[in-house]
């Protein structure tokens, strides 16, 4: 398979040196954990995240005023490890607190959870999280792992970052931050798999005529693989699976995401979102912002994930903060 | 005791050479499994963690079995990430404290104890998930039983574990995932067999190769003497090392 890719060990190095050359961003040394190059900016919470790296831009991407402080990157979908968690926590510490955003996986949860202890045992910093727990497409249940933390985490960074940028404290953040996990869905389908930089090929093969729905981010297989579908039908399918988990009724407001897998031609992507606009509405319901790129990716997997936020003034404030960062830039009033 | 304290340490480091060799020979194995019901990068993820911990074991040069142990756990957590640095790793960490007297029959019962206890605790998982539990659990009950109530040596008991083992990677084929990634899968993940248990089992495997051939022969002997100092036990706990 050919890919602009040196060495697959080499990877998420290459990448984070090439992200900070970019950006206004600074690595801490010999990690791979990505801070805004004036952290810890004293007087406010500090929001951190992190996980498996091929997401992009996801989550280094989201650094920025008004958003994330920092963020860790892992190996290809492999959660950080915690010292490196820990290193973040403290590089990110600007005397208010640290709010740590987690998606829903086991590795992540467990890596986190060891960090916040790392991190309580080197400074007195206070440290509070949110696990983001957006698919509907996986079944719920205390027994089980639960529901993946998917492209929902975006509304999530958003809401975080802005509330403390505007000067909420820790538990206000967390708050707020809980409120909009609680109001999220996420439902995804694949066109294809992935191929990680380590196997070299698809991780799992999807006949011609077939597609996956209930995908997560890891080029995993879905819930489902049924004949392939009209866009419309799909995304019928996924939208339809997002309203019936949140329940949403008519009259309510909602922010959309309409999230390429990294694959996906954004040209199908607003075809996407057109039906999905269409389906709103016809169920009466407003949708105040529409958002339509790649936010949550799962490398090169062609595909898209379906985000609905139900709205209340509180977070429609938050959303339309202004923030600026290489992969969400949000300027005056929305 | 200084002196078989150094011999032990010895033997763990040649046990993690047999585990780290075995991991990177079978590392696309473990990937193809991942690849069916994961997110392929098992057997990657192994083996970076294990050549790291070989790294790390060769600058230490700690005279402590349980230092060596210890050490292993902590290159582990710090490299693998995900859900099996944690779980293999910091499930070592933590249960290396029990090798502190060194390593005998008693103190490798308990090593693998604490071993599956930390890792059911941290993984919150339980046999019948379709996770690394399902190999090890086996492993762990037969190990202990044989030590302790039937009155095998180790490295005869750890043949059995080896061999509980083996029939726990094969339960986990059949049964649908309730843990980790394969959980996503719903039914779908009924008919695959679980990487993390498939590890386990490799590591268990490896343990067991490099007691018989370490410790062959003279098990026996220092039973009789000792009645409980045998590094093969050490090696035999240190595999369970679970996976996710």
């Amino acid at each position: 398979m050919k890919k602009l890719i040196n060495e697959p060990d080499g990877v998420v190095d290459e990448m984070l040196e090439g992200m900070v050359a970019a950006h206004d961003l600074r690595r801490l040394e010999e990690t791979e954990v990505v801070v805004r190059e004036d952290a810890p900016v004293e007087g406010k919470v500090g929001i951190v995240s992190g996980g498996g790296s091929g997401h992009e831009p996801t989550h280094a991407g989201y650094i920025g005023d008004g958003m994330l402080d920092g963020a860790a990157a892992g190996a290809v979908f492999t959660s950080p490890t915690a010292d490196q968690l820990s290193e973040m926590i403290l590089a990110c510490d600007g005397g208010e607190g640290v709010f740590c955003v987690v998606k829903n996986y086991e590795g992540d949860v467990m890596n986190f959870e060891t960090a916040v202890e790392m991190a309580g045992m080197e400074s007195d910093v206070e440290v509070e999280t949110v696990v983001v727990d957006d698919d509907v497409a996986v079944e719920d249940s205390l027994y089980t792992s639960g529901r993946r933390g998917v492209c929902g985490t975006i509304f999530v960074h958003k809401v975080a970052g802005a509330a403390a940028h505007r000067g909420d404290d820790l538990e206000e953040v967390k708050r707020l931050a809980e409120k909009t996990n609680d109001r999220v869905g996420t439902m995804g389908m694949a066109l294809t798999s992935c191929v990680t930089p380590e196997k070299g090929e698809p991780t799992f093969d999807l006949g011609e005529d077939e597609i996956e729905l209930g995908i997560g981010i890891h080029g995993e297989p879905g819930t489902e693989r049924t004949d392939t579908m009209s866009a419309d039908e799909i995304t019928d399918h996924l939208t339809e699976a997002v309203l019936e988990d949140l329940d949403l009724e008519a009259g309510a407001e909602v922010a959309t995401i309409v999230n390429g897998m990294g694959g996906t031609p954004l040209m199908e992507l607003y075809v996407v979102n057109r039906r999905l606009q269409e389906l709103l509405g016809e169920a009466g319901i407003e949708t105040w912002n529409a958002r339509v790129g790649d936010y949550m990716t799962s490398l090169d997997m062609e595909g898209c994930s379906i985000t609905l936020l139900e709205l209340d003034d509180e977070l429609k404030e938050l959303l339309a903060y202004p923030v600026e960062t290489p992969g969400l830039t949000v300027t005056g009033g929305e | 005791m200084p002196e078989e304290f150094e011999r032990q340490c010895d033997l763990v480091v040649t046990a993690l050479e047999a585990v780290a060799d075995r991991l990177a020979e079978e590392k696309e194995t473990l990937t193809e499994l991942d690849s069916a019901i994961g997110d392929a990068d098992h057997g990657a993820n192994m083996n970076r963690g294990f050549q790291a911990a070989l790294e790390k074991v060769s600058e230490n040069d700690a005279g402590d079995p349980a230092d060596v142990v210890k050490t292993i756990g902590v290159a582990l957590v710090s490299t693998i990430g995900g859900a099996s640095g944690p779980l293999y790793g910091g499930s070592i960490m933590s249960a290396s404290q029990e090798l502190e007297g060194g390593i005998t029959a008693d103190s490798s019962v308990a090593f693998a104890e604490t071993y599956l206890e930390t890792v059911e605790s941290r993984g919150k998982a339980t046999v019948g998930d379709k996770t690394m539990v399902d190999a090890l659990t086996p492993a762990v009950h037969t190990y202990k039983k044989s030590i302790e109530v039937d009155d095998l040596d180790p490295l005869e008991a750890l043949a059995k574990a080896v061999d509980a083992a083996q029939r726990g990677v094969e339960f986990t084929t059949p049964i649908r995932a309730k843990k980790g990634r394969a959980s996503y899968l719903g039914w779908r993940s009924v008919g695959h067999q679980d990487p993390g248990a498939t590890s386990t089992l490799m590591i268990l495997e490896e343990l067991l190769a490099v007691a018989a051939e370490e410790l062959d022969g003279e098990i026996e002997r220092e039973i009789d003497a000792e009645a409980d100092v045998d590094p093969a036990e050490l090696e035999a706990e240190s595999p369970g090392e679970g996976d996710d």
